[in-house]
């Protein structure tokens, strides 16, 4: 029972013109052209489709918290310019050598202006931002490739080689750090080489339970597949649904679900990658080696600066027997906090646990559908009255925890009861599944509801850290503090809504992700505004002993700390392993170094 | 090459003159006053003793009952690591050293009440009704602190020349319907047995005085600290001049407390702390001829209830008014600004105490000073400051007419360099004279038109030495009230000694001053450079000095000014040349240092009944251990083994500019002024 209606993007190949992802995807959003939050006439917000829970469902809350949390208000409205406006985006620079000796391999191409601009952006809020004012675009790829196979890839990279061409791999498009974003000062022709034709299982060993898979495959098409035969990855990013294998390989990428099945580092046994000096591989499946630093990890993390990612095989599992949410109801986010440390602690997390602090709990409640049946609403109001009046939880404190529980049936109440204990003597009440459910159905369509923001006003962005446990308040409290004295400093006119939680935890610490949202009304420039404050942010975490990244990567966005991170002499290995793999900067995204 | 400074120093100066325009203009713009005695004399004590005291809290958290406040301290993964470690160390059971750590906590903590607060309300209205004129307060200071209070923990550091300041703060803050601080007080309160009580019932926590190596101690005092801080229960009060000033002079900052309020934010614990500078200016202390005798070597009297009592013929004495400002709250975040990088605390856990780095401590030494000299900015003067300043260069007397017009003449300087003087309105210049001369009559007398400092009358035959010690106490009193002043001259000043004794290195000599006072004074570390523009910059805007390209030269209507600048530094200078005259002539190899004061003091004595010193000052031991630490600081003398001071040799030193070199001209030509060569 997957919190994602069994929808995907089925784009198999068909034809060798193009492969038109923009035609269901929004150019210009998140996620599904279908799929999207309005107000409708009478004011409440719904979300069209039918591809989520929440899909055809009237949200009668959403309008009041959105009105009074941001100042906004449904009467202005922000709209986005409808379609692309070809005149906006430069035209192709071609390198009339590589094209010839292109067509020469069959592989299919474009340099549709609006092939080029849907891979010229991840979603970051300033590219997005700009894609609905109809902003003029600075530069852009200048053709798209579609590789098929391992082969293709081997002989685009050649050929780029041959004729100086910069190659940007594609995978998803999910990035957040403006690591798709092509180098301004790129002269070269830009090549975007986009995996998404290389997403076939090629085997599964069930022997091993591995499977060995193309890099370009979409996460929730892997699971769906794997599912058929009885198998998953357990690998479940929030951006699952549009982000590609690959792709998690190129960022370290970690899943809601790490505590069972490891991040993405944990999961794979075998990556091949080709890079402008050949193909990088390991002669062997062994499970571990001894044989120096593991060569995975130069690839894991390296945003698409070395080479692309062709092929991975990776751990797989049974589909486990049983799923069940749950979620337990905390006075405060401190005493919230203590309990996700002490279940660290004895290392019995269960697949998924995830702490919202209040806002976000008071959010998710916003996202509570209409209600039908006068019987639920009563238990609803019980069950509210029984926590602050009863309890005496505090409404403007309480912080919820939501969980997910994997295994066969037994194990999982067993599993369930240790952590509810545990969860009690940090004063936790048990809250119910549907509670945890709508906490997971919320990370979905999160990305949906800013689109909703930015039609009417509101600016909105998440970042991630990690963070030693005995830092994790200090860099909440000090992180939300600075971010709403940024906006104050810097004219907001509103107050900013920040918020954050806690998405995974490990033996020595926690990952944190924040949300940021405010009302730009007023603003000159809303987008600068909010990347002043997004670097205050980013700031203040490193100072309060957080890391730069846990699992979004460095891109371009954080490039300017990566020394103060890693070190010099740590950017000096890290170049040098560049600059033996890839010496001409063929993979010129210039990312992370 | 000293040319070059000055010649880099004018350069500078163009650009800074803007900056220094900017830096001293906001000062001008000062809030004003209100008396709060004016409503406690028009309506019952009683009623405000028991009035409703609710304050607003920071974050609204609730006080936290002292036992709670222990137990937190008592249960602190800090407090735990020291315990444990102090435990292998000592081979005592942890048990042993937690029960020792909770004495200590016990010995430390406060227990605020509120009925002690309100019987302290009570008996100071009256006191301070019998004692004072006026007790003024700014109230926007009041608006901005109450402000502060809710969004992040505050640090109430006010300046300290009486006993009364802390009980006057936590008055005023009750008063204004403020949270009550916790105030470090010293030990010897303690000694105190009922008043002692009394204090910690109104907000006081007691620390010993030393306790240099007692890691313990040391660990329960910053742990009980941090944990008010952390959790803003209260503001915190401490006085960073560590101990009241005798000489009304503010005393270099202590860094003890300051380092321990301002870790947490290097930590990461709270997400800013606010240091609130807060001046009290007495126009006449309590303590006044006590601080003069004590400066002269007479024991201060041991704190003690019996003494408190006797103390009761003061309330008979009119002690005119007190001003109390509260500066702009100062963000430790803003000032840390690129200066710490608080991510260097991220690689130790943050429960094992640490040394400061470097870095840490040059900032928190950096803020100290500068908390210290924004209490100096907002401290009230008044007209008897200026005419004490004029009595002291004027020993034999001065014609009242005189005394009258010069102080006039000194009232429109000080302005014009943004002293902060409470010149009555509409009332004429004599009349201001003759008032503060009647408030002042213990220090100064008018006979025959002319006025004289009063020189007490000693029962019985006089010896030269009692005579002397006599007028020396006179001297020293009326010298705490011209040190209030001399933070609004001193950069000008010594610009105008360094212009009369070396005309053409200037900036050298400027430089040498400001190092050899600066025990003596406030000057900022590093700001040698910035202090010599602003001299600059004050003397040029009133005319005393023109500077065509890169000379600085005295106008025709500069010399009064000057030669008053001269006369104002000149105890000063007299005092350190005395100093080292003792130390060529007279120490001997194996002096120590507790040896040191009555050494010199008798030196000096026999300078002055020789009628080679007409210097009194030199007699304060302030002077002396400043002048002392200076010369340390300075290596013109070095201590060995802790206990021995041995001179320098002198052939090491060739620089015109070194002390040795000032000595020894001091030795050939006496008290001339051509002793810096």
């Amino acid at each position: 029972d997957t919190v994602l209606a069994a929808a995907t993007i089925t784009m198999k190949l068909t034809s060798t013109v193009c492969f038109p992802r923009q035609e269901i995807m929004k150019w210009n959003g998140w996620g599904y052209s279908d799929s999207k939050f309005l107000f409708n006439k009478k004011g409440q917000a719904e979300f069209t489709g039918k591809r989520y829970r929440l899909s055809g469902m009237v949200l009668p809350s959403l309008q009041d918290w959105f009105e009074n949390t941001f100042g906004a208000s449904v009467n202005h409205k922000s709209p986005a310019t409808p379609a692309l406006n070809a005149s906006a985006v430069p035209p192709a620079s071609l390198n009339e050598a590589f094209v010839e000796d292109l067509k020469a391999t069959g592989i299919p191409f474009s340099h549709e202006a609006e092939d080029r601009v849907f891979r010229a952006h991840g979603h970051c809020l300033h590219e997005i931002f700009a894609l609905r004012e109809g902003k003029k675009f600075e530069r852009v790829p200048d053709m798209v490739v579609w590789p098929n196979c391992h082969s293709d890839v081997v002989k685009i990279v050649e050929l780029a080689c041959k004729h100086n061409v910069c190659l940007i791999p594609y995978g998803g498009g999910t990035s957040v750090t403006s690591a798709l974003e092509c180098p301004p000062e790129e002269t070269r022709c830009i090549v975007s080489l986009d995996t998404s034709q290389m997403n076939r299982i090629l085997w599964i060993d069930e022997k091993n339970l591995v499977a060995h898979v193309e890099a370009g495959i979409i996460g929730q098409d892997l699971e769906r597949l794997l599912n058929e035969s009885g198998y998953c990855t357990g690998h479940e990013p929030d951006s699952m649904e549009f982000s590609s294998l690959g792709g998690w390989v190129a960022t370290r990428a970690s899943g809601m679900k790490k505590n069972v099945y490891g991040n993405i580092e944990d999961l794979v046994i075998h990556i091949k990658v080709v890079t402008p000096r050949g193909v990088i591989e390991k002669s062997c499946q062994g499970p571990r080696m001894s044989t120096g630093p593991d060569i995975h990890h130069f690839i894991l993390g390296s945003e698409g600066t070395l080479g692309v990612v062709t092929e991975v095989t990776m751990k797989i599992r049974p589909i486990p027997e049983y799923q069940k949410y749950g979620s337990v109801v905390f006075p405060n986010f401190e005493a919230g906090v203590a309990c996700l440390r002490e279940v660290a602690k004895q290392r019995c997390a269960p697949a998924s646990i995830r702490l919202m602090d209040n806002e976000q709990f008071q959010f998710g409640h916003a996202l509570k559908p209409q209600v039908s049946s006068i019987f639920t609403n009563f238990v609803e109001g019980l069950k509210k009255f029984y926590i602050t009046k009863f309890k005496g939880f505090d409404p403007h404190q309480l912080v919820v925890a939501t969980l997910l529980f994997e295994g066969d049936r037994e194990r999982v109440l067993q599993h369930e009861k240790q952590v509810y204990d545990i969860a009690a003597t940090f004063g936790g009440l048990a809250a119910g599944e549907d509670n945890g459910q709508r906490g997971y159905i919320l990370t979905f369509v999160i990305a949906y509801l800013r689109d909703l923001g930015m039609d009417y006003y509101v600016v909105a962005e998440s970042f991630e850290t990690s963070v030693p446990w005995d830092r994790v308040l200090d860099l909440c409290r000090n992180v939300k503090e600075r971010i709403n004295r940024e906006c104050k400093e810097r004219g907001v006119q509103f107050q900013p809504l920040t918020s954050c939680r806690v998405t995974q935890t490990y033996d020595a610490g926690a990952c944190v992700y924040f949300y940021f949202a405010f009302n730009y009304r007023g603003l000159a420039d809303p987008v600068h505004t909010y990347e002043r404050v997004e670097h205050a942010a980013r700031e203040e975490i490193l100072a309060n002993g957080g890391s730069l990244s846990h699992h979004h990567g460095v891109g371009k966005l954080r490039k300017e700390w990566m020394k103060e991170s890693i070190s010099s002499l740590g950017v000096g290995m890290l170049q040098s392993v560049k600059d033996y793999v890839d010496p001409d900067n063929i993979f010129g995204n210039r990312n992370l170094l | 090459h000293p040319h070059q400074a000055t010649q880099m120093s004018n350069y500078c100066l163009n650009i800074l003159v803007f900056v220094t325009l900017q830096q001293r203009d906001p000062m001008l713009k000062r809030d004003g006053f209100e008396d709060i005695l004016e409503e406690r004399r028009n309506s019952s004590d009683l009623k405000y003793a028991l009035r409703c005291y609710a304050p607003v809290l920071y974050k609204g958290v609730t006080p936290c009952k002292a036992n709670m406040l222990k137990n937190i301290v008592l249960q602190s993964d800090q407090l735990r690591y020291v315990i444990n470690q102090v435990s292998q160390e000592s081979g005592e059971a942890p048990d042993i050293i937690q029960e020792e750590a909770s004495v200590i906590l016990e010995e430390m903590a406060h227990r605020l009440q509120i009925s002690t607060v309100r019987f302290f309300a009570f008996a100071l209205s009256k006191a301070f009704k019998t004692l004072f004129q006026h007790v003024c307060v700014n109230e926007e200071g009041i608006q901005r602190l109450q402000q502060a209070i809710q969004e992040h923990p505050v640090v109430l550091l006010p300046s300290h020349r009486s006993y009364m300041d802390f009980l006057l703060m936590s008055y005023i803050l009750y008063t204004y319907d403020l949270a009550l601080p916790v105030i470090a007080a010293g030990m010897d309160f303690m000694g105190m047995k009922f008043v002692g009580e009394m204090l910690r019932m109104s907000g006081a926590f007691f620390i010993r005085r030393s306790f240099g190596g007692d890691k313990l101690y040391w660990a329960v005092f910053s742990e009980y600290v941090k944990t008010m801080l952390r959790n803003g229960f209260a503001p915190i009060e401490f006085f960073l001049e560590g101990t009241r000033s005798r000489t009304c002079k503010s005393l270099t900052p202590k860094l003890g407390l300051l380092n321990i309020v301002i870790e947490p934010f290097f930590k990461g614990e709270v997400f800013d702390v606010n240091l609130v500078p807060i001046s009290i200016s007495y126009e006449r202390i309590l303590e006044e001829s006590l601080y003069a005798r004590e400066l002269l070597g007479v024991p201060k009297p041991k704190e003690s209830t019996s003494g408190l009592l006797k103390a009761r013929r003061i309330l008979s004495e009119d002690y005119g008014s007190i001003h109390v400002y509260f500066g702009q709250p100062v963000s430790v975040r803003s000032l840390a600004q690129g200066k710490v990088n608080r991510s260097t605390y991220n690689l130790f856990p943050r429960h094992i105490p640490r040394k400061p780095m470097e870095e840490t401590q040059s900032f928190v030494n950096d803020t100290a000073y500068r908390i210290v000299r924004l209490q100096e900015d907002n401290m009230v003067l008044k007209p008897w400051v200026l005419m004490a300043s004029l009595l002291l260069q004027n020993l034999e007397g001065m014609e009242l007419s005189v005394l009258t017009e010069q102080t006039v003449w000194l009232r429109g300087l000080a302005l014009s360099y943004a002293a902060f003087l409470d010149w009555p309105d509409h009332a004429p210049t004599a009349k201001v004279v003759s008032s503060s001369l009647a408030l002042h009559r213990g220090l100064a007398c008018v006979s025959g038109g002319r006025v004289s400092l009063v020189v007490g009358e000693p029962l019985g035959p006089v010896t030269p030495e009692e005579a002397l010690f006599n007028r020396a106490v006179s001297v020293l009193s009326c010298a705490s009230y011209r040190n209030q002043v001399l933070h609004v001259f001193l950069r000008p000043a010594m610009l105008a000694v360094a212009m009369l004794h070396l005309s053409d290195e200037v900036y050298n000599c400027f430089s040498f001053l400001w190092d050899m006072f600066s025990n003596d004074f406030i000057l900022c570390p590093g700001d040698t450079v910035q202090d010599f523009e602003e001299a600059c910059y004050l003397l040029v805007k009133t005319g005393a000095v023109q500077m065509p390209q890169q000379d600085i030269v005295m106008t025709d209507i500069g010399q009064p000014t000057l030669s008053f600048f001269n006369g104002l530094l000149e105890p000063f200078l007299q005092g350190y040349q005395v100093v080292c005259r003792y130390l060529c002539e007279e120490a001997s190899e194996g002096l120590t240092e507790k040896q040191y004061i009555p050494a010199v003091r008798s030196f000096a004595v026999k300078l002055i009944l020789a009628g080679n010193l007409r210097c009194y000052e030199v007699l304060s031991s302030d002077m002396q251990k400043n002048a002392l630490a200076a010369l340390l600081r300075m290596d013109a003398v070095r201590k060995v083994k802790n206990r021995m001071i041995s001179h320098i040799n002198q052939t090491q030193i060739s620089p015109s500019l070194s002390l040795v070199a000032v000595a020894e001209d001091l030795c050939r030509d006496g008290l001339t002024p051509s002793y810096i060569r």
